[in-house]
């Protein structure tokens, strides 16, 4: 009865992440549409919670996370602060980068997130290089370097998945793969078998997963991380998930066959899943709906905290550029 | 003070600095056995593969990989081997280390340096000869070492290992032999030039090799009786600008003279410095001298044109003089 109640403890732990997730990109798409207070692109992760909440439940807060440029929930899972995120959206003062960064740069080193990036599969090399560091420095923390299915076919995937294997470095790389490089069907622009296969002949052991099932994923990422965390060197996490919407929050994916997108969406929920699973377990309807209701309403106040935000300080413009020969100084 | 070459005074340098701090390293294709042009030479026997460190030839990976290293608390040093090949590696430079500090809001920072041995050296051809000192100057987060000397390749290497910023030092292959006095004891600081030599007639100002032939023309011209002020910039950025204004004031010429391609070279933002705001001290139009707009060839009698000589320098002087 007891190991039940941890289980339900991790389950319920697991949908409301993933609650919180989604409502804080409702609020941001919000933001964006019906404000416009949002002004450079996002990119929303609907349907791909799973992922995030999953990987990142695995983790210490001490761990590390590189993330990409639809890096929001992987963020939020690592551990931080709603409204700081927010404010970093809204390009605010008190943001996570002081609203210097935006969406696509979003970090918060003090959970561990040493950054999203704009660059798609640029945080492979850099995520590798955080566990060299890490195996220089002696301690016994992980990295979790995550990049969507369009990341396999750059060069950094070869060159940094190589070097984690090769250095034998304490990495869990995660493909979380929803299909689309941008606004193109992966698997017609990608040779041979795939995310997993290609980091296999590499001699990282790969492992994939359905990336609709939250405890799948979590189930997956423990035993992995583990691993990696035990033995100090890579693994492979290949998330097969699906994006419900377009590639930015202004994309309406018209490329994309309508019915198909819907039905995989519709059946790839895994906010939807989770709930019927919790459902089955004899959670009751009203507790599943106030974890809903009580993340609604943590990231309508994060929206709103940011809309009252003021903008950063004009000389922020000139700092944290360099020490030496600093625009801060005198602005050439 | 001792006598070395200037690969052997960043090797001293390097070593030094590793010793007195364990989060220094080294990374980079072939350092195991003292890198390619030998100036690593015995420091993997010192300090051990994990700090000396061989590489995969992935210009990215080295670079990305000695960034994410920098961004949890190391302080890496890491070789291009040719400042050629580090145009591989230019998103986790240009796109990722310059830019991490400000994206991140100052939560992180990149303590690196990354060494691109530069120039032309002997019949190396278009891939392996390159100066590209002023793309990285336009480069917002970057430091530009470009050393002239043993005692500046010494005294730059200590304080570029020392610094919190990315520095992108660009040692010229053709000096790796060239031997002087060192004096570990000397002051630095980016963004002071050396003054190479006094006079009050002509201001030149140049950096790396050419900061020699600069040194070496301004000898051809004292004996002519035409006193040159010849200013060794040493860094580009920053670049010591209030030097070279006061140099022009006193003498109301401008000559710059650089390796590089002279097109959108950085003796273009020297000039345009000067003009900007010392021209009314100017009593001839600035001048620049650098190579033509072309590739660099294989064949030595090719190649030899596209180089900025002392004799070039002086002669230029001259006819400013004239």
């Amino acid at each position: 009865m007891r190991e039940t109640n941890r289980d339900i403890g991790r389950s319920l732990a697991l949908l409301t992440m993933m609650e919180r997730i989604r409502a804080f990109e409702r609020q941001a798409e919000l933001a964006a549409t019906r404000d416009r207070l949002v002004l450079g692109a996002i990119h929303l992760s609907y349907g791909q919670e799973a992922v995030a909440a999953g990987v990142m439940h695995a983790l210490r807060r001490d761990d590390l996370l590189l993330s990409t440029h639809r890096g929001h929930g992987h963020t939020l899972a690592k551990g931080a602060d709603p409204a700081a995120m927010m404010k970093e959206l809204l390009g605010r003062a008190g943001g996570c980068c002081g609203g210097k960064g935006g969406s696509m740069h979003i970090a918060d080193f003090g959970v561990g997130m040493l950054g999203a990036n704009g660059v798609v599969a640029a945080n492979i090399t850099i995520g590798a290089g955080a566990a060299h560091g890490i195996r220089l420095l002696g301690d016994d923390r992980i990295v979790v370097d995550i990049f969507g299915d369009g990341a396999i076919n750059r060069g950094p995937f070869l060159e940094g998945l190589n070097w984690a294997a090769v250095f034998s470095l304490p990495v869990l790389f995660v493909c979380e793969d929803n299909e689309w490089s941008a606004t193109t069907r992966t698997a017609r622009m990608t040779a041979g078998a795939g995310a997993a296969a290609r980091a296999r002949a590499i001699g990282i052991e790969a492992e994939t997963v359905d990336g609709a099932d939250v405890e799948a994923v979590a189930d997956l990422a423990a035993e992995l991380v583990a691993r990696v965390r035990r033995d100090r060197r890579p693994a492979f996490l290949h998330a097969r998930t699906w994006r419900a919407g377009g590639h930015t929050y202004f994309d309406p994916a018209a490329y994309r066959d309508s019915a198909e997108a819907e039905a995989r969406a519709r059946e790839g929920d895994p906010i939807e899943r989770q709930r019927a699973r919790l459902a089955a377990a004899g959670i009751a309807a009203a507790e599943l709906d106030a974890i809903r209701a009580g993340a609604m309403a943590e990231m309508e106040a994060a929206l709103a905290a940011a809309a009252a935000a003021p903008f950063p300080p004009a000389a922020a413009a000139f700092s944290d550029v360099q020490d030496i020969g600093s625009p801060a100084g005198e602005a050439y | 003070m001792a006598r070395m070459t200037y690969a052997e005074a960043a090797r001293q340098a390097i070593a030094e600095a590793m010793r007195a701090d364990p989060r220094v390293w080294c990374v980079g294709e072939d350092l195991g056995r003292g890198g390619v042009f030998g100036q690593y030479r015995g420091l993997a026997e010192e300090f051990g593969p994990e700090r000396v460190s061989d590489a995969p030839i992935s210009e990215a990976a080295i670079m990305g990989a000695a960034f994410g290293a920098a961004m949890v608390g190391t302080r890496p040093v890491v070789e291009m081997r040719f400042a050629d090949f580090a145009l591989c590696a230019t998103d986790e430079l240009v796109n990722q280390i310059a830019k991490a500090r400000f994206m991140f809001g100052g939560q992180s920072r990149a303590p690196m340096v990354i060494r691109q041995p530069m120039g032309m050296w002997r019949s190396s051809a278009a891939q392996h000869s390159q100066s590209l000192e002023a793309w990285y100057a336009h480069i917002p987060g970057l430091v530009v070492a470009v050393p002239a000397t043993p005692q500046d390749n010494y005294s730059m290497m200590r304080a570029a290992i020392a610094a919190d910023d990315p520095v992108v030092y660009l040692e010229h292959k053709d000096l790796w032999a060239m031997e002087g006095e060192v004096d570990p004891a000397a002051p630095f600081a980016f963004g002071q030039a050396r003054h190479r030599c006094q006079g009050d007639d002509i201001t030149i100002v140049a950096w790396s090799k050419t900061a020699n032939h600069a040194e070496e023309a301004a000898g051809i011209l004292a004996a002519e009786g035409i006193g040159a002020h010849v200013i060794d910039l040493r860094s580009l950025w920053p670049w010591d600008r209030a030097a070279v204004l006061e140099s022009v004031g006193r003498t109301g010429r401008l000559l710059v003279a650089h390796e590089a391609v002279q097109v959108a070279g950085f003796g273009a933002e020297v000039v345009a410095a000067v003009t900007e705001r010392a021209f009314g001290a100017l009593k001839a139009p600035p001048r620049r001298l650098g190579a033509p707009r072309t590739l660099i060839p294989y064949a030595p009698n090719l190649e030899e044109r596209l180089r900025v000589t002392p004799r070039m320098i002086a002669d230029a002087a001259r006819e400013m003089l004239a």
